[in-house]
């Protein structure tokens, strides 16, 4: 936006990557650096923080918009929606507590890797909220797509393919949300000691109900749905999920701040940290999930939790070899889906693909893609794909 | 609306091209008599028309890609079409391009209720797919207003939205995977059933890029389960920017309205007059649709009025039955029709912040007395997508150009209060030319570069989305 407290920052980042292509002189983008650890270590000499695109430009609660720079922390745009009894719906997980890492996550970084938590199933992804950007494409231009209005199909939708891009394709400089009210009310329908095949039915049930779920989940032999709206809205929903539950046993059902913590609980992954392993996250059709990790365990041994309804499955197991990647992603593809490695040491990040490896006809287009928007690949290289 | 010239050596070799295509797909597949392509002369902006070459319905992803690489091969332009309803002209033909028509390809491929989703060929209609689902408690979200006629195809390449996107988004939130054919006749499959995709967002790129990077054939949608029920209340207004604020002060009071539609008087009286809808005599008028039990629809519209009480509201109508809600509904649905009886009219489509509403409202009245012609406004409030219907008499010489010369300069003040060209009805050829306003130069050349990733001969329709000065070097090179 004109007028941005970023405006001149952007500017002298965009000379500084410019002159990085001149000189074909590959960089690594740091926002907060506390994810630095996922995915291929990046070959750059050189760090670009994103630190002096900070500030919040504008905030419309009554039109339901933020645009804030990419080195925002996170931190300061939750308590600025909150202090107008807002959020980021998408719900991102914090990576601090699974990568043992420190540092402030960036908004930046939510953007470009898609960073989406248990309400991706009811509220859409960081993607689908994003409704503007900025960026620095690969030769130090800027680049700006999309815009500050909930509805625009003006042109293509480089916002999305900006999204989930790990910073391989632009510098984001700034990003401009759909926000959406902090509702009245949440409660969570909880069955426990169900096995994960009957746990994915119970979630599946409480997905095909009228009650609007935003969270479904499963792990540690706890079931978890979660409701929110008004306070009358949940008083109805609660107890309509605990029927429903019926035939899987008798539901439990536990609101306010205790809710809120078990969510956190599940965005976060909780279950895994301070547990020593390499660390997957897998995405399938639900009634996949226990099924894939029942081939799994029948192979090795492996730890799961469940969430988005058992579609995104997260699989800690031994960091020894491979650390699985072979066995995943066989029983992962048959089963349609894809597997990334979130968690392991440098030396396995380099050895494995962390992120699933394309088709050639796709993997041919996203270079042609990436040519496109960074022609001597200096953006992040190696950090998504070789 | 200049379109470019037909390439001679195309022209030239028509029977060539239709033998070939006609060998690779299924009898009666290859349209090409003179009077049987004019039907495909125009979309649903009926202002421009031109036959095609030819026009080609395949009956499978397989026959897609022949045919695309017949044409690929013959450098013969291609103009993907759904059911031909777009606004903007984005299934317009040049004379020497192939229609690739998808009407034919319309059956379901999976359904499944479990995992929430179904996979169809894309020339079904998008109503046919709730259909398809909703013995079962289910449908799919997006609901364009010709949702009878449009096709899934259509929907993915304008990213269509529809009267209940504020809360369940438009076609881009509800698309998990498609089958798309590119101009080279490869077969590509991109996304899945999942609710993320591995390796970068194309599925985000293809939808909304208007038939220029490949041929969506198949496509995997998120089907939702069906709300316990649905009620609307109807509140009018002495003054459009009242109800502007009104609009503000329910969304940021949490209650999320399914849909919070806005008409004005000129369309109130249309309808009116069309549809005996019973509608109130103000000066604007709100229709705020809320889901959910009976209880909570009942809670929630009594919230939504005590909000409203706040503006003084002239009329507060609440629907308590399905009767009540369709009287409410009957009006707005019948909006288009009615504006047709009366007059030709041009449908815009921009979107602006919420907040700009009651200085936009404002100048587009003063507009519409400097350049003589009568504007209605309805439109999606909730988002800021605004419909306003520029009336016109078609008969009359130089209404229509008057008529986009006003429609041009709303869409600019759209761009300038911080919104843009198009909300949901796509670029196509109609806004091609106000892209400038928008976007700078480097803005569009990214965009260009991401078609010349997908498709390097710039085959697929071509000469849409981007002004034909700007895409000139690169179709003329191909
Ligand atoms: C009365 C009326 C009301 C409307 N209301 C709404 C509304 O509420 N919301 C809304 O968003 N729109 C609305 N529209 C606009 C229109 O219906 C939508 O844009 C719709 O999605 C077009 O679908 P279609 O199948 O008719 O596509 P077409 O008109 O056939 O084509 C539209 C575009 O899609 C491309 N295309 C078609 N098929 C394919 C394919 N297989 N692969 C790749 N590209 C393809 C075409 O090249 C063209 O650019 C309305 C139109 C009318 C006439």
């Amino acid at each position: 936006m004109k007028d941005a407290p970023y405006a001149a920052a952007e500017s002298a980042l965009a000379g500084e990557i410019a002159a990085a292509h001149e000189a074909g002189e590959p960089v690594e983008i740091v926002g907060g650096g506390t994810r630095r650890a996922l995915g291929r270590p990046v070959q750059a000499a050189r760090a670009v923080s994103t630190a002096s695109l900070s500030g919040i430009a504008l905030h419309e609660p009554g039109a339901l918009t933020l645009v804030a720079g990419a080195g925002t922390p996170l931190a300061e745009v939750e308590a600025a929606l909150a202090r107008e009894g807002q959020r980021l719906a998408f719900e991102p997980m914090d990576h601090r507590g699974l990568l043992g890492s420190s540092g402030e996550p960036t908004l930046g970084a939510v953007a470009a890797m898609n960073n989406s938590g248990p309400r991706r199933i009811q509220a859409g992804a960081a993607r689908d909220a994003m409704l503007g950007v900025r960026l620095i494409d690969g030769r130090g231009e800027v680049v700006s797509n999309g815009g500050r209005v909930m509805k625009n199909v003006t042109g293509y939708d480089l916002v999305k393919l900006m999204a989930g891009s790990w910073g391989t394709l632009g510098l984001l400089t700034e990003i401009a949300f759909k926000v959406l009210p902090i509702p009245e009310a949440e409660a969570t329908v909880m069955l426990t000691g169900l096995d994960d095949a009957r746990a994915v039915e119970a979630l599946s049930a409480a997905l095909g109900s009228p009650y609007d779920v935003t969270g479904a989940a499963h792990g540690e032999g706890r079931t978890l749905v979660r409701v929110e709206g008004f306070a009358a809205q949940i008083a109805h929903r609660g107890p309509a999920l605990a029927r429903l539950f019926s035939p899987f046993g008798k539901a439990e059902i536990v609101s306010g701040e205790a809710s809120a913590a078990l969510w956190r609980g599940v965005r976060d992954v909780e279950a895994f940290h301070g547990r020593e392993g390499a660390v997957w996250r897998v995405s399938v059709k639900p009634s996949e999930g226990p099924r894939l990790v029942s081939a799994l365990k029948a192979q090795g041994a492996f730890a799961a939790l469940y969430d988005w309804g058992g579609g995104l499955v997260w699989l800690l197991t031994a960091e020894e070899g491979d650390a699985g990647a072979a066995l995943i992603r066989a029983e992962t593809r048959a089963r349609g889906g894809h597997a990334t490695l979130v968690r392991g040491s440098a030396a396995t990040r380099a050895a494995v693909e962390p992120f699933e490896p394309a088709a050639p006809g796709i993997a041919a287009l996203e270079a042609r893609l990436r040519a496109a928007f960074d022609p001597k690949s200096i953006l992040n290289p190696g950090r998504m794909r070789g | 609306m200049q379109m470019p010239e037909p390439e001679a050596r195309i022209l030239s070799r028509k029977a060539e091209i239709v033998a070939r295509l006609e060998a690779a797909l299924s009898p009666g597949a290859v349209i090409h008599a003179e009077e049987e392509v004019r039907v495909y002369e125009c979309d649903a902006l009926t202002a421009y028309r031109c036959p095609p070459l030819a026009v080609i319905l395949p009956s499978s992803t397989a026959e897609v890609a022949a045919a695309l690489r017949i044409l690929h091969e013959e450098r013969v332009p291609v103009v993907p079409r759904g059911s031909g309803t777009s606004l903007a002209g984005g299934a317009l033909p040049t004379a020497d391009s192939v229609i690739l028509g998808v009407a034919r390809m319309n059956r379901v491929l999976e359904t499944d209720y479990e995992n929430r989703f179904i996979r169809v060929e894309t020339g079904r209609t998008n109503l046919s797919v709730t259909g398809a689902v909703e013995a079962e408690g289910f449908f799919y979200a997006p609901d364009p207003s010709s949702q009878l006629a449009c096709a899934i195809a259509g929907n993915i390449a304008m990213n269509s939205g529809g009267a209940h996107c504020l809360k369940y988004g438009v076609t881009t939130n509800n698309l998990l995977g498609v089958t798309m054919v590119t101009m080279e006749g490869e077969v590509l499959e991109i996304g899945g059933h999942a609710l993320d995709a591995p390796g970068l967002d194309l599925l985000g790129v293809i939808c909304g890029s208007e038939g220029q990077l490949g041929v969506v054939t198949e496509a995997t949608l998120r089907i939702l389960a069906k709300p316990e029920g649905a009620r609307p209340i109807l509140l009018g207004f002495d003054e459009n920017e009242v109800a502007g604020a009104c609009v503000s002060d329910i969304i940021r009071a949490g209650v999320l309205p399914v849909a919070i539609e806005f008409m004005d008087r000129p369309c109130i009286r249309a309808c009116e007059d069309f549809a005996h809808a019973g509608y109130p005599d103000v000066e604007a008028l709100l229709i705020v649709e809320v889901e959910g039990s009976e209880a909570e629809i009942d809670d929630q519209l009594a919230k939504i009025r005590e909000i409203a009480a706040r503006h003084s509201p002239r009329e507060m109508r609440e629907s308590r039955s399905a009767e009540e809600s369709a009287a409410i509904w009957k009006g707005r649905k019948a909006a288009f029709g009615a504006m047709g009886q009366i007059n030709d009219y041009m449908c815009l489509d921009g979107t602006i912040p919420v907040s700009a509403l009651p200085l936009v409202l404002r100048r587009i009245g003063e507009m519409s007395r400097d350049f003589g012609l009568d504007v209605a406004n309805v439109f999606h409030a909730g988002d800021g997508n605004m419909h306003p219907l520029i009336l016109f008499d078609a008969n009359k010489p130089g209404d229509l150009e008057l008529c986009e010369a006003f429609g041009a300069e709303i869409l600019k003040l759209c761009v300038e209060v911080g919104g843009c060209l198009t909300g949901e009805h796509g670029v196509g050829v109609e806004k091609r030319d106000l892209m400038e306003h928008q976007y700078s130069a480097a803005d569009l050349e990214a965009q260009l570069r991401v078609k010349d990733a997908f498709d390097p001969r710039w085959l697929l329709n071509p000469a849409k989305v981007f002004p034909l000065h700007v895409t000139a070097g690169r179709r003329m090179a191909a």
